[in-house]
């Protein structure tokens, strides 16, 4: 499958903007010097080894860590210099997937998807709030489980309901963290083959961190390989591991690609 | 040398860790108020977390108040009795679980119940990334995690002191009865005659700032819980030992100022 013919990608119009960002927690020095840019309708997966900052570099995009040092423009606004209310704001453009999907342990299913949106969206009646949670259920399809707990799901059950409950703000941008952890091969594959689906159904761009290389070759438009808190490499998928350099080599090596 | 063997302590990592703890508490009460005040106030969430703080905690606090009451008029009978002056047990029971038991018995059966719970959920949705999840929504989790569950305690531990003295004086009552004949109204008159306006004021203000006390220090356990599973067993665990140590000292420090305003 060539991800490149799935989706039109405007590469005039930047919804991320990364310049020369630092972060270090205490002596120990994560990013060193970040430059990027995320086009509008583009998947990216960063790839890296664990402890590298993959997930830093996400959570500081959505404000949840200060960086250190360095610009971060998302959706043209400077993240760092947003007060609370506009940078609630700028969330609500942005859907975050965790890597343990991070359900509300005390909701059923329906009270995860519905809870954002009542919390976000004032005057809704009860038949939109439950048009929209079907709405964001059916895109994952696991419609079924409405009425479940986070408990009663499997891993691939909560992966999904977790980006149902972002895709229930109609998201402009996805963050994904760690899709595929702690999956099977194929449900791996399934959610592989929906973060392609809410690309081309939302028309999201979308950061897609992993270690896995089958998630990145399957799901990204670009790939960008993180290394010593630095970008070593960022292009296609096959062009990026096409090369002789030998730590990214060791690095396609070690993993296994389906 | 090792990254983590040349960190620098202003004096060693326990004292720094101490000092920086009470300046994040401060800031973290000092939010408390700040975000009270503001809008969305969550009217839904605090109902629902005074029912979980008021409701399911009275069972325990009947139990308890009632047994309070049977065993302090057995331990105060006696001593009554070698001076021939058992017609003031009522009033001694009165002043004493009014004044003194009732609210201390709540605020510490709650911070047992209560904190250790507030501690353990807010801290579990912390490691698991739920505090996140809801920051990330655009939803202020402080606002909707601390607040609520700081003012439904603030509002419910007064209620339930009130509620466990009633009982305690109930169970005394029954106690009292089987020794003597009398009804339970003039038990109950004789009990509140040696209690003034002040006393009931003075512990109704205690219990308010039991259950403050109980539900900020449950809620900042818990949103600082570090080191998973481990981390959340910690905070509940800190969270009812910190609770019970505070209480104890808005104890000396209230019934002082107490007396200091009786005095004047």
């Amino acid at each position: 499958m060539d991800k490149q013919k799935l989706h039109s990608i405007n590469y005039n119009e930047s919804v991320i903007s990364i310049n020369g960002l630092y972060k270090a927690f205490g002596d120990l020095e994560v990013l060193k010097g970040i430059d990027f840019n995320l086009f509008k309708g583009e998947n990216v997966a960063v790839l890296g080894k664990s402890g590298t900052g993959k997930s830093v570099l996400i959570k500081i995009l959505i404000g949840l860590l200060k960086p250190d040092k360095g610009e971060v423009i998302v959706l043209g606004k400077n993240v760092e210099e947003l007060d609370r209310k506009n940078l609630d704001a700028l969330r609500l453009r942005i859907g975050f997937s965790f890597q343990n999907s991070a359900l509300y342990d005390s909701m059923d299913v329906y009270q995860n998807l519905a809870f954002p949106l009542t919390m976000n969206v004032k005057n809704l009646s009860r038949k939109e709030v439950d048009n929209a949670v079907e709405e964001a259920l059916d895109a994952v399809g696991i419609i079924d489980k409405i009425h479940e707990m986070p408990s009663e799901l499997s891993g691939g059950q909560r992966k999904r309901i977790g980006i149902a409950r972002t895709l229930i703000l109609k998201p402009e941008i996805m963050l994904y963290d760690e899709p595929t952890s702690g999956l099977d091969p194929v449900t791996s594959t399934e959610i592989n083959k929906l973060i392609n689906e809410v690309q081309e159904l939302y028309n999201t761009s979308s950061i897609i961190i992993t270690h896995d290389l089958t998630c990145a070759k399957n799901t990204s438009n670009r790939t960008a390989i993180l290394l010593d808190g630095r970008f070593m490499k960022v292009g296609r998928f096959d062009d990026v591991f096409d090369t002789d350099d030998a730590q990214l080599k060791g690095f396609f090596n070690y993993n296994f690609i389906q | 040398m090792s990254t983590l063997l040349s960190k620098k302590y202003v004096f060693s990592k326990g004292i720094d860790q101490y000092f920086t703890g009470i300046h994040d508490a401060y800031k973290f009460t000092l939010l408390f108020f700040k975000e009270v005040t503001k809008r969305p106030f969550h009217f839904r969430e605090v109902v629902h977390q005074s029912f979980e703080v008021g409701i399911k905690s009275l069972a325990l606090i009947s139990l308890t108040g009632f047994i309070v009451g049977i065993v302090f008029t057995k331990q105060s009978r006696p001593s009554l009795e070698d001076f021939g002056a058992t017609s003031w047990l009522p009033s001694l029971i009165g002043i004493a679980i009014v004044k003194a038991l009732g609210p201390l018995v709540t605020a510490l059966i709650c911070a047992g119940k209560v904190g250790s719970g507030i501690g353990a959920e807010i801290g579990s949705m912390k490691v698991t990334e739920q505090i996140d999840a809801m920051e990330v929504s655009a939803i202020n989790p402080f606002k909707y995690l601390v607040v609520t569950r700081v003012v439904a305690t603030t509002i419910t531990i007064p209620i339930l002191a009130l509620y466990c003295s009633f009982v305690a004086l109930y169970g005394s009552y029954l106690n009292v009865h089987t020794e003597e004949t009398s009804s339970i109204i003039s038990f109950y008159q004789n009990a509140f005659k040696s209690i003034s306006f002040l006393d009931i004021f003075s512990a109704l203000a205690r219990s308010v700032v039991y259950g403050f006390t109980i539900g900020i220090v449950g809620c900042y356990k818990g949103y600082n819980a570090i080191q998973g599973t481990r981390g959340v067993g910690k905070a509940a665990n800190q969270a009812v030992v910190l609770a019970m140590f505070l209480v104890f000292i808005e104890e000396i420090i209230i019934v002082q100022i107490v007396n200091w305003i009786r005095f004047f």
